[in-house]
Formats: structure tokens, sequence, C-alpha cells
């Protein structure tokens, strides 16, 4: 997706390339460079991307946020800046304006529910929601009896257990008992309970498929570097078909997840088009990146196996991501109750329409 | 980053759908007419050659090439509506595919005028049937090791030699194929092939059949006694064949037909698993259509790479690779889900023909047109390997 004229993403790149560099991250003993990182990103409107001027946003298009994400995949980032833009766009959803720091959305799992009480707050279990012990808010979508809503909370008010994910990423479980929310409207009638998963399993996707173009890169480069048996094992077939392997899985992982941003910044709305696209980028990048994170590291031997080698940055956090906004599993049970649903000459019909 | 991993999601254009609907009518019209049985891929369909004519004269053959050789100077994208609907629908493609994917292409880069001016617009009428003279009993992914010889006589050549897999040698009118008109030298061993064009008729050429093992003979055994190939049917530089074998490939690895080939298994799974599929058999019918969607998105953004002029060859390599390999484990994968389908839907019956031909064909899948092995060696190539 690498796109010179798009000068959103070639911004984002710049500021991944001088303060979020894998070896400095990798060898820090601290987390100083969170902050010079994340204050570059603000300057720059690039969390609240997604979020029109009128909402305190930078109102990029869908599409250039979608860019972004696919960059901060291949620098393996490691800031909430994906889940603040998820954030800022389904707070916009709504007509509401994003606050200026870091946020987060939940529920963040397909079978977790958040409720709208009668009282007007907010009461449930979200867990594995990415970041939340690193913001200050967080944008929530919730249910009553006969309504979607949306509201903005102080992380705060929740009760936050954290945890972290196989990249050691914050991953935490917030507990929201009668939170009363900052700001709370009406989803927007198009806008359904699964809206949010899409959207959010989008953007997985194409951090899933940067984190696998930065593999197969950094595996292509190592290759041509190790001499074993006397010569770079880059020249030995086994290896090579290895790495043209993991370059397919890479460029599916990159096809789908395009195909999918593309998308959902063209359509009116999430009709079973954007479902198809969506879920598939999911489950497609998904199991890329089990295939693909296998194969960079046995290319790699015992180097990569360690912790102060970059490699696990790209290959842990690609299958982490897997679990965020419904995994492979579950969406692929979704897609085939719906291919089923609709008939089996019907399916070849909604594959074309792609 | 490598250029190889650009795969822009390319849409069709609005006239795709209306060219969609025409095909899906006719395909409609020929079933219906009794020319093939969509749910029977095993059966060859009655009327290849009516068939191919009646798709020429719908204007669906050349569709890319210029006016002047009959084709119809549409778009790629157009072209590979039609291709995908015809795969889809099993229609009995055989006696033009070849000819319209390839050899095509072939004769008007390299074709003297007069013989595009004779041969093009037959194609496009859908009237001549092509085969391809690649391998031979000792060379096969080695197309370079090709000995099968054209010496050089007065106005033309004498080939003597064999050819062998050609598919549908027994009822094409012509093949293009490589023959040795000079030895490889030290420096290059791809040196000294040259691309030809054969009339079948000519005197000299024996073609034998070969049964597979899905009980279908359509490759064979293609025996060569000093038959003659004048001058004018060379196609392109004499010894140079291998400077123009790779741009064809990309039109030849990246189609529909590279993933779709088995395909109609899982459409009869979907049938025989009913609108409320167990959990099992919901997520292993996710996983494939998100498997076929992506693989088709990766296609046809190819495709749109041919139409900007583009040789995407690596690209083309890895549609063609993980195309084929999922085309070949879908039967297998679709028996594994249909284990606890019950034993009565309608389908039951169609279903278990279709897995029996569909596994039987599966292995020369990963095989036909450019091995697993060969692509990947392509995609290492073009990632700086080798």
């Amino acid at each position: 997706m690498a796109d010179n004229d798009n000068i959103v993403m070639a911004t984002a790149e710049r500021i991944f390339a001088d303060l979020a560099d894998p070896q400095t991250i990798t060898h820090s003993k601290d987390a100083s460079w969170r902050a010079p990182l994340w204050e570059a990103l603000s300057k720059a409107g690039l969390p609240l991307s997604w979020v029109p001027e009128d909402c305190n946003g930078s109102g990029a298009s869908l599409a250039d946020g979608f860019a972004v994400l696919n960059a901060a995949g291949r620098a393996g980032l490691s800031v909430p800046l994906a889940e603040t833009m998820l954030a800022g766009w389904l707070l916009s959803q709504a007509g509401i304006a994003s606050p200026f720091d870091a946020m987060t959305v939940a529920p963040a799992l397909p079978k977790d529910r958040i409720a709208l009480n009668d009282d007007g707050t907010l009461s449930g279990t979200a867990r594995s929601v990415p970041f939340a012990s690193e913001t200050r808010h967080i944008a929530v979508v919730a249910n009553s009896a006969n309504e979607l809503a949306i509201a903005l909370v102080n992380t705060a008010d929740c009760r936050i257990t954290a945890g972290l994910n196989i990249a050691n990423d914050a991953s935490d479980t917030v507990t929201f008992d009668k939170v009363q929310p900052i700001a709370i409207k009406p989803a927007p009638q198009q806008f359904d309970a699964t809206t949010l998963l899409l959207m959010g399993g989008v953007a997985r996707s194409l951090q899933i498929a940067g984190a696998l173009e930065s593999m197969l890169e950094i595996s292509v480069g190592y290759a041509n570097e190790r001499i074993a048996f006397e010569k770079k094992i880059a020249k030995f077939q086994a290896v090579q078909h290895n790495l043209a392997k993991l370059a397919g899985e890479a460029a599916a992982a990159l096809a789908a997840a395009s195909s999918a941003a593309d998308a959902i910044a063209k359509a009116s709305r999430f009709d079973d088009a954007v479902f198809l696209e969506s879920v598939s980028a999911k489950i497609r990048c998904a199991e890329a990146a089990e295939k693909g994170a296998a194969i960079a590291h046995q290319v790699h031997g015992a180097i990569g196996f360690t912790s102060e080698h970059i490699l696990h940055r790209y290959t842990m956090r690609a299958l982490a991501w897997r679990d965020d906004f419904g995994n492979e599993s579950h969406w692929a049970v979704e897609l085939g109750k719906c291919v089923a649903a609709r008939g089996a000459d019907e399916l070849w019909p909604l594959v074309a329409s792609r | 980053m490598t250029a190889a991993l650009r795969f822009d999601p390319i849409r069709l254009p609005p006239e795709c759908e209306a060219l969609r609907k025409d095909v899906r009518a006719f395909l409609a019209e020929e079933v219906a007419a009794g020319t093939f049985d969509p749910h029977r891929p095993q059966r060859e369909g009655n009327d290849a050659r009516g068939f191919s004519r009646r798709v020429g004269a719908h204007g669906w053959l050349g569709m890319t090439w210029p006016k002047q050789y009959g084709g119809h100077e549409r778009s790629f994208l157009e072209r590979y509506v039609v291709t995908e609907e015809m795969r889809v629908a099993n229609a009995p493609t055989r006696h033009f595919f070849v000819a319209d994917r390839q050899s095509g292409p072939v004769l008007l880069k390299y074709a003297p005028e007069h013989i595009k001016m004779d041969i093009l617009p037959r194609i496009c009428r859908g009237e001549v049937c092509f085969s391809i003279g690649m391998s031979e009993p000792n060379s096969g992914s080695d197309l370079f090791a090709a000995k099968t010889k054209a010496t050089k006589t007065d106005g033309g050549w004498l080939i003597n030699g064999s050819k062998i897999w050609t598919s549908s040698a027994h009822v094409a009118d012509y093949m293009i194929a490589i023959f040795r008109t000079s030895p490889s030298t030290k420096e290059n061993r791809r040196h000294g092939l040259t691309q030809f064009l054969v009339d079948m008729k000519t005197p000299g050429i024996a073609v034998n059949p070969i049964k597979q093992i899905t009980g279908q003979a359509e490759f064979n055994e293609v025996v060569f006694t000093d038959a003659f190939v004048p001058d004018d049917h060379v196609l392109g530089e004499i010894d140079g064949a291998w400077k123009q074998a790779t741009s064809e490939l990309a039109y030849e690895r990246s189609g529909p037909e590279r993933f779709l080939e088995t395909y109609y298994v899982l459409t009869e799974l979907v049938r025989a698993v009913g609108p409320n599929p167990d959990t099992r058999a919901a997520e292993g019918i996710g996983r494939l259509v998100a498997q076929l969607h992506t693989m088709r998105r990766m296609s046809v953004s190819v495709a749109g790479m041919l139409q900007a002029g583009k040789e995407p060859v690596v690209e083309a390599s890895i549609v063609k690779d993980i195309g084929t390999v999922w085309e070949q484990q879908l039967p297998h994968r679709v028996r594994d889900l249909a284990a606890f389908v019950d034993v009565d839907p309608s389908n039951h019956a169609t279903l278990a023909e279709q897995l029996a031909f569909a596994t039987k064909l599966a292995p020369k899948l990963t095989i036909q047109g450019g091995t697993t092995e060969v692509l990947r060696g392509i995609i290492a190539r073009g990632l700086g390997l080798r």
C-alpha cells in the first residue's frame, strides 16, 4: 500500500522512522521513548485522523488513515495510535467531539456487551481492551433494550485489570460499574453491534499486513547476510522457497486488507459486501500471520528468538493482533453462516460482486 | 520494500457488470440446450467446437486484441469477467481457451502480418484450437533442455523429435512450440531455442493421446518426423525464444482459472450443509470463502496491472502458487467438512461424484503451466535471493 503521493502516510512514516526505531525500542530499558513519539504523532494530527475538524480532528480521509495503519504495522508500532483513531472515528459517528489524548475502544471482543442502564450509566465488562491502561478516555458502544449508543468515558471511572498480549502490549479488562459517561449519543441508524468490530478488524488486518511486509524484508536481508555451510543461506533452495511462501502470505494479507479498507472507504454503509471484505481480511491476515511469522523465525534461527533481536516486535504483534476485534475462528463461523443462509447459488455472485 | 508486493485494490469497472449478465444469460441458454452440465465437470460436454463458435460470435474471444485482427479492443478486466464466469459454470472452453489466453497474444507480438491477418480473426470467431509444445520426454520444468530439433532446409525447417503432455494436441489446428535450432552455449544455456507456429495438418506429425488418472485423455505425445515448417512460421528471434517466454507467463499464471478449477465442490458443500450449518461446517466454509475472496482480489489486481501495460511476472507467480495449492487442497477440505453432513441431502450423489473427480484431478494443478517449485524460484529471484 506504500503510496508516495499520500502525504498523511509519509508524515507518519517519517515519525515512525525518527522516534519509533525498533532497534532503539528493543534496547530501551524503560518507556522513555513513548512520550516524544506520542507528542510528535499528536502534533501531526495523526491520532485524530478520522475525526472531522469540527470535532477536534484533522479530518483525513478513511483511505489516508488506513494507509497510516498499514505503515504503523510495518513499524511494529506499540502505542495506541490505531486505538485512538478508531475511538475518534467511533465518537464522530455520533457527533461527539474527541479529547486530545490517547483513547481506546470497547468492547473489543464479539461476545462482550456494555449495557446502557435506564439511569444513563454504563455497566459490563470488556476484556482484552487494547492499551486501556495507557489511555485517559474510552469510546464505548453500549446497548439498551432497544437502542445502541456511543459514549465517551473517563478511563479513571472504570476498573482496569491490567493484562498483556503476547507482544507485551497492554491488553486489559475494563469493568464498567454504573459509569457515568462524559458524553453519550444514539448511534446512527446504520450502525450496529458489529460495525466497530469490523472497522477494528480491518485496522488490525492492515497492521498485520504491514508487520508481514517487514518480516519479509528483515528475513530476506538476513538470508542474504548469514553464511552457513560456506554460503549465504539465501542460496539454499529450501530457504528460498520458504521465503517465497512468506512473500505469498504477505501479499495475500496486503491484498485482503487493502481491498477491505478500500471497500469501507467507498461504502455508504456496512452491507454484506463490506462484511465479506472486512471479515475475509481479518481471517486471511490472521492465517498469514501464523504462517508468515513461523517462516520469518525459521529463517532467522536462534538469533530471532532472542529478546534483543527486533524480529519479535513484528511476529508477536502480528500474532497478538489476530485476537483483537474478533479472531479468525469467530469471523469464519459468522461468514460461513452468512454464506449458508444466502444459499449455494448465491456464493459466486457474492464473491464476484467485489 | 519490494515491488512484488503491490496488489492495489483494483475494482471491475461498471461496464463489466452488464457484460457479466450477458455471459450468465448465454451460459444458461447453453445449459438449457444441453451443451454442458454445470454440475458435472467430469463430463466433457457434447459440443466444444460449436460452443467455441458461439462464444466467438458474442465477441468474447480476442477481446483485448486490435480490431484489425478481429479483436474487440476491450479491457483485460472485461476479459477477466468472461473467463471467470465460464470457469465457475464449468463451460467447455477447451477448444478456444489456449488460443485466446496465450497463443493469440504470442502471434500478435511475433508473427508476420499475413499470418496475423489469417489466423487471429479465426481465433476470434472461435474456429481454431491451439496447443502449446513445451515439455518433452526428458525436459519438463527444465524448458531449456528441450532437444526436439528444427533443421534448416530450403524455405523452412524440418522438425524431428517429440513433445509430451501437450494438452488438446489431438484436436488442435495449430501448435506453438519451441524447438532447438542451435546448441546451447557455455555462457547461456538458454540459448538455441526458437519459437515456431506449427500447422497440425503438416505431414510427419503423429499425435498419440495419453490416458490420465481422471479417465480423460486430454494430453498427448506428439511425434515429429521430418515435419516441414515454413520460414514465415518462425515466431520472433531465432535461437532467442528464452527472451520471449517470460512476458507471456503473466497472462498464463494469474487468471481466475488458477484457483477456480475445483470451485464446484465448494458450491456443492454449501448446498449439502443447508441454511443452518453446525459450527464446524460454518467455520470451514467461512475460511474457504475468505481465502477464495482474497485470491480473486489478488488476481483482479494483476489483471489491472496487465491493463496498465505492466508485466507483473512475480505477482502473477504468487497468484498461481497460492491459487493452485488452494484449489488442489479444496476437495480434501470439502471432504473433511462434508464428513458429518446429513446422510441424505438431495445433492449427496452430485457432491460425491464431484469430490471423486476433483480429488483425481487435483495433483496436476500444481504441475501444469509451471510447477510450484518453478514458481517459488521465480518469486525468490524477484525477492533478490538468487
